[in-house]
């Protein structure tokens, strides 16, 4: 069942043991070339923990990790902050593991949307600038393996659709394999080969349309999260407000995405809310 | 020129504040201020045990301190204490047995105050070959393994993600560290070497637009209070040590100057009475 051929990356049967329990147990895994590969569960299901195990950050306590020799990763962090004491602009930090062309990084950045930042101090960026400064920098390393972790926390709602829309492309037309870790379900689910589901252990795992029907995953994620996947296969029949309120293709506008839906337990006043995560997605963390 | 002492001490001065310079940037950067303050103080068990057995007080002191940088790195790894107790309790274990030791050697007699305060006036020219050689030695495998350690000081698992080995330059720094310490201890002392490391950084700061030049920017103003801190000394006859440590700290002082603000992005500094000539050249 595992293809070894012609992965990038293979975890076997991988598990983490930390501190008297098991952090994440039994992944199978395997990333291709041109493929992304997306991890979706709970807080603390071990989603960061499997990917620092394919990046080889932390040893597999059981199973095994295997990867091509000489594989270039790059790797996007779901945390990094920068203390005050170093000095360090958006043009240095590209460079930051390996020496990159001006031409390239100016690119990446410009893809983006960062490029006025170059002179910039990394400390002085807002949360969404600053992860848009991590994905030009790991996409202008042009990795064999690309790891993102939460790419788009922070960003706004217009951005994290580009930025997705920009992970596709540098997919398709770079052939890096991605393996991507995301809260944002209905964008997840439209960008991606293939779903694991983790909870502790692979729950489900499969195209997005077997994970998003399977029990398995509604048990996980709540019969509202199945429904999903149906609202992104409409594509783009509804808008998100800044508001957090959605206007629809014949121009209602509702609180959520599907008018007829009354059963939700938003906390969201009028203001404008965090944007990182979907509404969905927090729905089903809840 | 060399058999004139002042010259011989400025000399092997700027040659230590060349090196703790760029070292000084890191521990800086990566909050070790305290693990400098260890290495000095188990330097003095160094000087201990070189008497004892009659070896090399560098050779020694280098010694010591690569093995107590080491037994930190294991501590952390398996014992339970937190980093600054582990810290403390090495500096200060270290430290007492080298006082143990020495008083029991009473055939010696030693200046104590000379490896406290460091004695940069009775540098030999062996002492300068050693800073020199060592220093330019320092240098060289710093720079080999700057983008490593430099990733890693950024954030470790980015920098073990993207395959830069940053454990190894941990260690390797390490040892660079006790190797820094060993060759400035004679020039300002146990007491006053993580001074040498962390002010000239420190006042480097806020001029500097990337780390690179951070380092370089620290070298020279180490350079410069070695300079001014010898020639202080001489004028108004003050411990040479010393001397250097607050030549640097005036240098740093004067690095908060609001006037100096680079440029608008950095917010200004709370506005202080001398602002009238910052304003003038603002336009």
């Amino acid at each position: 069942m595992l293809q070894t051929t012609n992965a990038l990356v293979t975890l076997d049967n991988a598990g983490l043991y930390r501190s008297g329990r098991w952090l994440v147990r039994g992944v199978n895994l395997s990333i291709e070339a041109g493929e992304i590969v997306t991890l979706i569960g709970p807080n603390g299901s071990g989603k960061s923990t499997t990917a620092k195990m394919a990046l080889g950050i932390h040893k597999p306590d059981e199973g095994e990790m295997r990867r091509r020799t000489g594989l270039k990763v790059a790797y996007v962090p779901q945390k990094l902050t920068v203390d005050w004491t170093l000095p360090l602009t958006v043009e240095r930090f590209m460079r930051l593991t390996g020496q990159v062309s001006a031409r390239e990084a100016d690119a990446a950045m410009a893809a983006t949307g960062v490029f006025h930042l170059a002179g910039a101090e990394v400390r002085n960026l807002s949360g969404g600038e600053f992860q848009r400064v991590m994905l030009a920098r790991a996409i202008a390393r042009k990795p064999d393996l690309l790891v993102l972790d939460e790419p788009v926390q922070g960003v706004d709602f217009s951005g994290e659709i580009a930025l997705y829309d920009l992970i596709k492309q540098v997919r398709d037309e770079m052939r890096f394999g991605i393996l991507l870790i995301s809260h944002d379900l209905h964008v997840v689910m439209a960008a991606t080969d293939r779903v694991i589901c983790l909870n502790g252990h692979v729950c489900c795992s499969g195209t997005p349309t077997t994970v998003a029907s399977s029990p398995e995953y509604k048990a996980l994620f709540g019969g509202r999260a199945a429904s999903t996947l149906a609202v992104y296969e409409h594509h783009h029949d509804h808008t998100h407000l800044p508001d957090g309120r959605v206007e629809h293709e014949d121009g209602s506008i509702t609180d959520h995405c599907h008018p007829g839906d009354g059963h939700h337990h938003h906390h969201h006043s009028d203001q404008a809310r965090p944007h990182s995560e979907s509404d969905t997605g927090r729905n089903s963390d809840a | 020129m060399l058999d004139d002492f002042f010259t011989r001490a400025i000399i092997a001065g700027v040659g230590v504040a060349l090196v703790a310079g760029p070292m000084g940037c890191f521990i800086v950067w990566r909050r070790l201020a305290y693990f400098g303050d260890t290495l000095s103080h188990a330097a003095l068990l160094g000087v201990a045990l070189a008497f004892l057995f009659e070896v090399n007080i560098t050779l020694a002191v280098f010694g010591v301190s690569a093995c107590v940088s080491i037994a930190l790195l294991l501590l952390q790894k398996h014992a339970t204490l937190s980093s600054d107790a582990l810290l403390g309790l090495l500096a200060h274990s270290a430290l007492a047995i080298g006082l143990v030791v020495l008083a029991f050697m009473t055939w010696i007699r030693m200046d104590l105050m000379g490896f406290l305060f460091g004695d940069i006036l009775a540098v030999s020219k062996t002492d300068i070959a050693i800073i020199w050689l060592g220093g330019a030695l320092v240098l060289g495998i710093l720079a080999a393994i700057w983008r490593p350690l430099f990733a890693a000081t950024v954030n470790h698992e980015l920098a073990q993600a993207e395959g830069m080995n940053p454990e190894r330059a941990n260690v390797i720094f390490m040892l660079l560290m006790a190797a820094v310490i060993a060759m400035s201890m004679k020039i300002v002392g146990v007491l006053l070497i993580t001074a040498m490391l962390i002010i000239p950084a420190a006042a480097a700061r806020r001029f500097a637009p990337g780390p690179e030049q951070m380092a370089l920017l620290a070298a020279i103003i180490g350079a410069v209070s070695v300079g001014g801190g010898l020639f202080g000394s001489l004028e108004w006859d003050t411990p040479a040590g010393p001397s250097i440590v607050v030549a640097a700290v005036t240098l740093f002082v004067l690095s908060l100057m609001p006037a100096w603000s680079r440029r608008a992005s950095t917010p200004p500094a709370p506005q202080a009475p001398v602002s009238k000539i910052e304003k003038g050249s603002r336009s």
